[in-house]
């Protein structure tokens, strides 16, 4: 069951460190190509530390690698906000920004786990996801109120976007018993503090608050969106031509 | 990189550890001195460089010409009583 839960929080943070991974060399100007690209190192770092843990609770004795790289699309718990395509800068900024006011409160609650390895892991991770916060807000806020164009880019985006943040606070059976237990962060409590924050930001960067209640679903239960199969079929072409590879 | 020509151009100073005096470490391209700040962190710190960032725009900079330099500077080189090179340091100052 713990197994699961951190496949699920590691699964996260690596599809949204390859999507991130994607734009090394890509990036609209040099300082956000590497900005983007150490988001996404810190991403991957967080994503091993949670795999390496996993890998002592795996009934199959699977090593990170494999965890990571070799486990079919449908066994990939991660909530299909990160599998989104990039499309342009604005949606890379929009996405982040919604993935890291989650990942702040998640990771502030996860600091109290019962579970202290848990707790440690999150206590690291935390430092890195307030700064990945402080960049993708202070983007919203300069494009969102910046010029004609920037601020309909963004309200493109955050339309296209506003659909998947909600699964973010589902809760699977496992994550409610290990909740009780005290071991997982209960994400439907954070919610209303995302929103809180989410919308305080819109509302600075002049955008407008999207009026869809509806989210889509499906990630946390290994149901992916159409991008899932191309993403892992890069991720993944290494470890499954030469298998067991290493640097 | 068409954006970099209406982004103005910053001078980055670090500090590696804090009571060390800033260091001119290189430039970069940045909108407002917060994404200066964030890009300096980003391409001049990710190896643990530094503890402090200081950013200025490049054009409140101002520098002297290299064709001055004969009458800025060859003046002090034939005064080495200027050095305190006469003076017998304690052991425990090595930080000179």
């Amino acid at each position: 069951m713990l197994f699961k839960y951190l496949l699920q929080l590691a699964d996260n943070q690596l599809i949204l460190s390859q999507r991130l991974s994607e734009l090394c060399g890509h990036g609209p100007a040099l300082e956000q190509d590497i900005a983007i690209t150490n988001i996404s190192l810190d991403l991957i770092g967080q994503a091993r530390l949670l795999f390496q843990y996993a890998t002592k609770h795996d009934d199959q004795k699977r090593n990170e690698d494999q965890l990571a790289l070799v486990r079919p699309e449908n066994e990939y718990r991660n909530v299909l906000l990160v599998e989104q395509p990039n499309v342009d800068f604005a949606h890379v900024i929009v996405r982040q920004y919604f993935y890291d006011e989650f990942n702040f409160l998640n990771y502030s609650a996860l600091v109290n786990s019962k579970d202290e390895e848990l707790a440690a892991i999150a206590t690291k991770s935390l430092m890195e996801v307030k700064y990945h916060l402080r960049f993708s807000r202070n983007w919203m806020l300069r494009l969102g109120d910046g010029t004609a164009i920037s601020n309909q880019k963004m309200q493109d985006a955050i339309d296209d976007l506003w659909a998947y943040p909600g699964e973010l606070f589902e809760m699977t059976a496992d994550e409610q018993v290990l909740a009780k237990a005290g071991v997982a962060v209960d994400v439907s409590t954070l919610q209303e503090n995302w929103k809180e924050a989410v919308l305080a930001t819109l509302q600075e960067a002049t955008l407008a608050i999207p009026e869809g209640t509806w989210h889509q679903t499906g990630g946390k239960k290994g149901i992916h969106s159409e991008y899932m199969g191309h993403i892992l079929a890069e991720m993944q072409f290494l470890q499954r031509a030469y298998p067991n590879q290493t640097w | 990189m068409s954006t970099n020509k209406d982004w103005p151009l910053w001078e980055v100073f670090i500090a590696s550890k804090r009571g060390l005096s800033h260091k001119h470490v290189g430039s970069l391209h940045a909108a407002d001195s917060e994404m200066a700040l964030e890009n300096a962190r980003d391409v001049y710190t990710r190896r643990k460089e530094g503890e402090s960032i200081w950013v200025v725009e490049s054009k409140y900079i101002f520098a002297t010409n290299p064709e001055d330099k004969d009458s800025f500077f060859e003046p002090a080189k034939t005064k080495v009583y200027r050095h305190p090179t006469f003076y017998e340091l304690p052991d425990d100052v090595n930080k000179m």
